[in-house]
């Protein structure tokens, strides 16, 4: 290599990419920790864990019954806890219940999660001691209902932010935490309900498993070139690990665990263990595509020349937004 | 689309007690890049300095970007003029190929300061109309002042970190020892007394210019006026405007070259433009989840 | 030039942004692209050290093609003053003018003189050459003229000897090409910058040249300045709006603090420090140092009125005004002969107030051990700086060169009140006095430097109050009785500039200089300043917005002398006193009233006198200068463009190398200024400069420089966690060319070395640094800012271990700004290792035997 060369190698090298500031990210990363990925699942699953109880129970399946509700209401106690431990100060949480508003899906998701927690508690407390009949009676179909909004508000959470995969997917992100909240419902209460007892639950499971691999595939489509967060270094292989187990978990539920006991707490486990990665997928392909300005830029740039953006407000230079890229 | 959801606007959310819309101009062509800004708010707001981070080589930028530390933000820039990228369509290959040539005729180790441009500027909150971190702000911590400027109340704020991936120019952040959320007030505190920011007070060179937005902008259409008939060719006022995805700014800026470039997006939008679309998908995931319980249930009673 | 007026001087630089906003033109010729660079119309990378051969090259092309404001040069400057025969210039003998003595290293300057002088002009020699000079730029001390008329004139500039064609002659071969191929500048720059000169100035139009450190950091600094200078009155831009030449000046008060100078060769207001040759007779003084005519001609009134002050009752006419008080300088007491003579255990007691040259001086190694030579060393300072530190935290006792327990200095630290915690007045740029009034009491022990000084004296004269010894009693004759306040009993502030300021004998202030007197009746401790007190008010306090007056601002501040903004502004009227361009109007003659007018400003003249005044026969003083001629300070009231006097190294500029170069001096055979100041001793060794042999060890230009995000030695900036932040650690500035011949990776660590030592840095590749051709080769720079040290909330090595101790021998400055290093890429090495690195280095430069 000749000196001139070098020297240009070393320009083209130590200049910055020009349509980012050294590659520093355009909009900020999430800045939940741990907690959040696990409460995302634990919403989930004690939410549909609720449907499923309550279910069994006006089918007059009282041992899924049971369980479904222990489940839930594992769910909705390790829910908050989970919540209150990403905020730092446990006190702070109450500032939640200032308001009412809209526009905040955490906000109205903290309702839901009291309502939610409020009934699957006394639910729970009536399918396993049959103290508070009352309440219990009227409290039951609403933990039922709000478990349903518990499992899919998570995803309009983190839809309505700036981070280019989430706020993209958001009509396909719900569907996903809604198939992986069933499926881990399901996969729980099959993992812990007699096989005979827990045909519902196994279907529950399959169905949660294949809605939730089917709704990933969709959004993947939908996303195309923005997917791609998914299958990158630190993210693969929660995503790659989030399918096999589901898809593991579920071929085990339908298969050998309508019998095998066995099985079943296998599948079970299988099921629930994607649904974990699914969560932490998620969490960390958005994490990962908000850090990298490419991924912000790059579908603003492009809803701006198809129009299909309005574009910041900008005058002076007409044409600078339809210059490519 | 939609307007946004708050049910009560400014400014007749404040009635009579409603002040003239108050902003910011930074006019980043006169910005020499001298940092008071940042200092003086950081001096004013007493906010924590690091100054173990170390060198970043980004340029004369230590400080990185706004965060929960940094409210005003010094941005560098060292690009070549015309000679370089923009001669070469924009191409990175071709501008290198054009490097070396310029290299290869002897130009290369001659000179080229002509060649060069060094693009300072100093961003902060926008204070937009539609503010995606105000909207998804589960306490009320964030909030519209009779200024219309966006303020975090620290004693509501309870660190949920919501506003933060939501805002959509990165600008709030969570300090790491409380936990909560820090971002410019647009010195809440002084405009209350009739003081001009400290930012704007500190720059020497007016880059940051500090009034009534109505005002700001007619004085930033003249100064690009000016500029581009002086043959600056992207300078662009950014944000200038109220018809984009986040409904105009109160802080907006003149910029000489394109909005990423200094770290900005081309096409912020408050997420809550999606709202219907992100409730109603929320909704049908719940009816499906509906759907699939009662599914399960269809088949084979025990 | 020679200033990176956006980083260094920010608040002022707004003004040069107004101006381009109103159509000036912004030109930056330094040798990296700084951020004034960058709102600049223009930038041209130079190779420093080589302003001059730049400026002599604007100068020939103003001459070349006529572009002289005629007039101007005519009336205004000594254009047309004729030389001694004698003179001999450096085109006749390559490099040195007439009267060098080469053992001496000096020049007898009488060849120098306007023809038809005597020819005692006998500057350039030992102490005297200290005398001279000074730091003072009026320098015109000693000049005898009749009547302030140069003896012989011609009007025509056309006799060879006349200083326009001398000048003519001198810059001749200073050609488009020339300074190419010197400075690096390429042709189409140099001129597009001489002609944007040119075109702007003239009747209608006029120019400002900036500069700061740039240019006097080096051992030819003050004749760079003389060369602006040349330029600026060969345009006719001095003494008119928009014109001038702008220094800019260091720490906030440096400007008052060479007023009231800190400095040790001169008394406040610029008059000399006696010398031993005027034994004590203060007549002889006067007559030694004042010239006749001019300004300067009342010498005697401004020094008695200054003795008076000093020595109140104690001080006569019969007793010279206790002339014999004074100290008397006897060489060379500038900063680095001084830190020499500590190391040669000459100087045993330090006393250190804001300063910290561990950091800030040349060659730190020097500097340390020098204080560790001492048997005392006194450091007042706000933090614990390096200075204070160096006996227990320093490079040398990292690598084992230097021993706590081997260090027998006694080291006080004393704490310090800021300026936010105290009354007093910074001088600005613009010579303009402002008032500031103390925020906050300082803390604890932290006392002013008033406070110290005062308290100080008090009690060393409390010691001697009984004394009878003949050598205390300047000491105990001082007027040493300030009022104080509070409770630390801090001395009054305004009553020092009521001293500064000057009474009448019936104790009312005086109101300008013009009213002291030589026979005891005035007391002013510093003439200059004359009328900062006038009406017994602080006219420094006055702080009326620009919205309420005129646009010179004659009512914010009060500026020296007798609130004159624009010096010398009588040149911004013709000869006959119009105004030369109705749009560069300032101050004309008003026929009708008899007197100077003015837009706002105080005019720099003698208010009634006439355009067309001719000095009677044996005039002195003021009454010798003609009423055309505007530069009163000079005994013929000229501006020069040729200094006949009170330069010790030339009465033109002309271009030198550096001490340190790797380039040849491609206009003569002497390479550096025949009269800096070096020193020769094994603890300040020199690199080979081009042509010796070793050179190519230290091939690179190595130039240091500030930062905006720091304050010079760091104390005042790398305490401070929000300044910290800004800069964290030191990095050196390479260009992307060099960073790949030498292996450089951005952000990554470099070393860098010279004879003195090595330091290391983090890399910053920039395009900002270009290399330059220089003659047919490549020069490449090392750029690093100075700022670092091991205390602070940063810490980093100090570019002050790498250079060499040289200066210019007009003022003693130290040539910061260029010498030659090595550079590789990784961190330096450690402890002894260290030292074995350095001294191999020397041994390949053959500076130290192998
Ligand atoms: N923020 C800040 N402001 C300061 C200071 C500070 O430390 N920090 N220090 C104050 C003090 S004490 C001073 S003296 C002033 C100094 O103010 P400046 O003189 O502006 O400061 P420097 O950065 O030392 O040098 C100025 C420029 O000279 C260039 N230069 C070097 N060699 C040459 C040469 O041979 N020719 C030319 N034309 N240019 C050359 C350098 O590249 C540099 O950009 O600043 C004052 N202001
Ligand atoms: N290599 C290189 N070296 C240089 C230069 C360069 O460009 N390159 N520039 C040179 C120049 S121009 C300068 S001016 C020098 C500066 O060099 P120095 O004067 O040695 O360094 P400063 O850091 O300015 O030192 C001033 C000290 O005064 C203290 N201080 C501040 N206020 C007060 C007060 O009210 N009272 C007391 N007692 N102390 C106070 C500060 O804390 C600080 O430590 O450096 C010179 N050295
Ligand atoms: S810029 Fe971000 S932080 Fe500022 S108001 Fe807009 S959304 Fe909120
Ligand atoms: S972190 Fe604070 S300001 Fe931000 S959304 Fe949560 S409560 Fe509101
Ligand atoms: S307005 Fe106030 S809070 Fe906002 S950046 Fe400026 S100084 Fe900081
Ligand atoms: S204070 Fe003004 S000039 Fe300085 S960096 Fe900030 S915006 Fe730029
Ligand atoms: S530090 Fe002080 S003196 Fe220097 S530019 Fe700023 S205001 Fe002026
Ligand atoms: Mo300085």
């Amino acid at each position: 290599m000749s000196r001139s060369d070098s020297a240009a190698a070393q320009v083209r090298e130590y200049r910055e990419e020009p349509r980012s500031y050294y590659g520093q990210p355009v909009v900020k990363e999430p800045v939940w920790s741990w907690e959040i990925p696990w409460y995302f699942f634990t919403g989930g699953l004690g939410g549909a864990s609720a449907g499923l109880a309550y279910l069994a129970e006006r089918t007059g399946n009282e041992p899924l019954a049971r369980r479904a509700w222990l489940i839930a209401l594992a769910g909705v106690t390790v829910s908050p806890a989970l919540l209150i431990s990403d905020l730092g100060v446990p006190r702070r949480f109450s500032n939640m219940l200032r308001m009412v508003k809209i526009t905040s899906p955490m906000s109205i998701g903290s309702w839901i999660l009291v309502i939610s927690g409020t009934t699957t508690v006394i639910s729970a407390v009536h399918a396993t001691t049959g103290l508070l009949p009352r309440l219990a009676r009227l409290a039951k179909p609403a933990a039922a209902l709000a478990g349903l909004p518990l499992s899919t508000y998570t995803a309009a959470l983190i839809s309505q932010t700036a981070v280019p995969i989430w706020h993209e997917a958001r009509r396909e992100l719900p569907l996903v935490f809604a198939s992986g909240a069933a499926a881990s419902a399901g996969a729980a209460a099959t993992a812990l309900t007699p096989t005979r007892h827990a045909g519902p639950a196994r279907r529950l499971a399959v169905l949660g498993a294949l809605g939730e691999l089917a709704a990933v595939q969709l959004m993947e489509k939908r996303l195309g070139g923005l997917a791609d967060p998914y299958h990158r270094e630190g993210v693969e292989r929660y995503t790659r690990a989030a399918r096999v187990l589901t898809a593991l978990g579920a071929v085990a539920i339908a298969g050998p665990a309508r019998r095998d006991r066995r099985a079943a707490v296998a599948g079970g486990a299988l099921v629930l263990a994607g649904a974990v990665c699914e969560r932490w997928s998620v969490f960390k392909a958005g994490a990962l595509s908000a850090r990298d300005p490419a991924y912000t830029v790059g579908p603003q740039r492009e809803r701006i020349r198809t129009r299909r953006g309005r574009g910041a407000s900008r005058r002076g230079t007409p044409d600078a937004a339809s210059r490519p890229l | 689309m939609s307007e946004p959801l708050e049910i009560n606007v400014w400014p007749g959310s404040y009635g009579a007690a409603a002040k003239p819309r108050m902003g910011f101009f930074t006019d980043t062509s006169i910005c020499i890049g001298c940092k008071a800004c940042e200092v003086a708010c950081k001096e004013w707001n007493q906010i924590p300095a690091s100054p173990q981070q170390g060198f970043t080589g980004h340029s004369y930028d230590n400080t990185v970007d706004l965060g929960a530390d940094t409210w005003r933000h010094v941005a560098f820039i060292e690009q070549r003029k015309p000679v370089g990228l923009d001669s070469a369509g924009g191409s990175l290959v071709d501008a290198a190929a054009l490097h070396q040539l310029i290299d290869e005729t002897g130009l290369g180790t001659y000179q080229e300061g002509d060649g060069l441009r060094w693009l300072m500027a100093s961003d902060v909150c926008k204070h937009c109309t539609n503010a995606a971190c105000l909207e998804v702000c589960p306490t009320g911590a964030l909030f519209r002042t009779e200024f219309d400027t966006v303020v975090v109340q620290e004693d509501v704020c309870n660190g949920c970190g919501y506003c933060v991936p939501a805002c959509p120019f990165g600008v709030l952040d969570q300090r790491e020892e409380d936990g909560r959320v820090w971002k410019c007030t647009l010195c809440y505190d002084r405009l209350k007394d009739d003081k001009e920011p400290a930012c704007a007070q500190a720059c020497p060179t007016n880059s940051i210019q500090f009034g009534e937005l109505t005002d700001l902008r007619e004085r930033a259409d003249r100064r690009l006026n000016k500029l581009t008939e002086a043959g600056a060719e992207h300078a662009q006022l950014y944000l200038a405007g109220d018809e984009d995805g986040i409904g105009g700014a109160g802080a907006f800026f003149l910029l000489l070259d394109e909005p990423e470039v200094y770290g900005l997006p081309p096409d912020p939008v408050d997420t809550t433009d999606d709202l219907g679309s992100i409730w109603g998908a929320a909704g049908i995931a719940a009816a499906a989840l509906a759907g699939g319980l009662l599914a399960a249930f269809a088949r084979g009673r025990p | 030039m020679g200033s990176n007026m956006a980083e260094q001087h920010p608040v002022g630089f707004q003004w040069v942004i107004e101006a381009k906003e109103r159509g000036a033109r912004v030109m930056h010729v330094d040798p990296r692209f700084t951020r004034t660079s960058a709102m600049a119309d223009l930038h041209a990378p130079i190779r420093p050290g080589t302003d001059i051969a730049f400026l002599g090259g604007v100068i020939n092309y103003i001459l070349q093609g006529q572009r002289e404001f005629g007039d101007y040069v005519r009336h205004y400057t000594n254009a047309r003053v004729i030389i001694k025969p004698e003179f001999r210039d450096t085109e006749d003998l390559d490099g040195i003018f007439s009267g060098f003595v080469p053992e001496d290293r000096a020049y007898m300057v009488s060849s120098w003189g306007y023809a038809g002088t005597d020819g005692e002009l006998t500057a350039g020699k030992k102490e005297q050459t200290g005398d001279v000079s000074g730091d003072a730029s009026h320098g015109a001390h000693g000049m005898k003229l009749e009547r302030g008329d140069p003896p012989e004139e011609d009007w025509t500039l056309q006799d060879p000897n006349c200083v326009f064609q001398i000048l003519k002659r001198h810059y001749a071969r200073y050609t488009p090409e020339l300074v190419e191929q010197i400075t690096g500048v390429k042709r189409e720059r140099f001129l597009e910058i001489a002609e944007t000169l040119c075109a702007n100035s003239g009747r209608e139009r006029t120019g400002a040249i900036c500069y700061a450190v740039g240019w006097t950091h080096h051992t030819t600094g003050v004749q760079i300045i003389r060369a602006a200078s040349i330029v600026q009155l060969l345009l006719g831009n001095i003494g008119r709006p928009g014109g001038g030449i702008l220094a800019l000046r260091g720490h906030a008060n440096i400007q008052g603090s060479t007023d009231i100078p800190t400095l040790y060769d001169i008394l406040p207001g610029y008059i000399p420090m006696p010398h031993p040759d005027s034994e004590d007779d203060f007549d002889r003084f006067v007559e030694l140092n004042g010239p006749d005519t001019g300004a300067w001609g009342d010498l005697k009134s401004y020094a008695a009125s200054m003795l008076k002050a000093w020595w109140g009752d104690a001080a006569t006419p019969a007793n010279g005004f206790a002339y014999h008080y004074l100290p008397r300088v006897d060489g060379d007491h500038s900063h680095y002969p001084m830190m020499l003579r500590m190391l040669d255990r000459k100087t045993t007691g330090f006393i250190v107030m804001g300063q910290n040259p561990v950091v800030g001086s040349a060659n730190s190694k020097l500097q340390r051990r020098a204080l560790a030579n001492l048997d005392w060393l006194v450091v007042r300072d706000t933090v614990e700086i390096e200075t204070a530190a160096f006996w227990y935290d320093s490079p040398d006792i990292e690598s084992g060169e230097m021993r706590t327990e081997e260090i027998g200095t006694e080291v006080f630290f004393l704490p310090a009140a800021a300026h936010t915690e105290k009354d007093g007045s910074f001088t600005n740029t613009q010579r303009l006095l402002q008032w500031h009034f103390k925020a906050v009491e300082p803390r604890e022990d932290c006392r002013s430097e008033l406070w110290f000084a005062y308290h100080l004296g008090r009690r060393i004269r409390a010691k001697l109050a009984s004394s009878i010894d003949p050598k205390d009693r300047p000491i105990l004759d001082l007027t040493w009785d300030y009022p104080t306040r509070g409770p630390h009993e801090e001395p009054d502030a305004e009553a020092v500039l009521q001293e500064i300021n000057g009474r009448h004998a019936d104790g009312s202030f005086v109101s300008r200089y013009q009213e002291l007197r030589d026979d005891g009746s005035t007391t002013c401790g510093s003439w200059i300043h004359a009328g900062v007190y006038a009406d017994g008010v602080n006219q420094a306090a006055r702080k009326k917005p620009h919205t309420e007056q005129n646009w010179i601002a004659p009512n914010w501040g009060w500026a020296w002398p007798g609130n004159r903004h624009i010096l010398y502004n009588r040149a911004s009227a013709d000869p006959d006193g119009r105004p030369w361009s109705q749009r560069k109007r300032y101050v004309w003659w008003s026929e009708e009233e008899g007197r100077w007018h003015s837009l706002g400003d105080a005019p720099d003249f003698e208010p009634d006198k006439a355009p067309g005044y001719q000095p009677p026969e044996g005039a002195k003083g003021m009454e010798a200068i003609k009423g055309s001629s505007p530069f009163i300070l000079h005994p013929d009231g000229l501006g020069w463009l040729y200094a006949a006097q009170g330069l010790v190294d030339g009465p033109l500029p002309t271009h030198y190398e550096p001490q340190e170069s790797p380039v040849r001096n491609r206009l003569y055979g002497q390479q550096a200024n025949p009269t800096r100041q070096e020193f020769h001793r094994p603890e300040n060794p020199y690199n080979p400069s081009a042509g010796q042999p070793g050179a190519e060890v230290f091939p690179f230009v190595l130039g240091t420089y500030r930062l905006t995000e720091h304050h010079t030695a760091g104390g005042m900036s790398r305490t401070v966690a929000h300044l910290a932040e800004l800069q964290p650690e030191l990095f050196c500035e390479v260009s992307p060319q060099l960073a790949a011949e030498r292996g450089l990776e951005h952000g990554g660590w470099a070393t860098i070395v010279s004879s003195r030592a090595a330091i290391e840095a983090r890399v910053m590749v920039t395009e900002r640094v270009v290399p330059l051709r220089v003659d047919d080769r490549i020069v490449h720079q090392v750029g690093l800012p100075y700022h670092w040290g091991r205390k602070g909330l940063v810490t980093g090595d100090s570019a002050n271990e790498l250079l060499p101790l040289v200066l210019d021998k007009n003022v003693h400055i130290s040539e910061y700004k260029v010498s030659t290093c090595d550079i590789r890429p990784g961190r330096r090495p450690r402890g002894p290792a260290l030292a074995r690195f350095v001294a191999d280095y020397r041994r390949r430069a053959g500076l130290e035997p192998s």
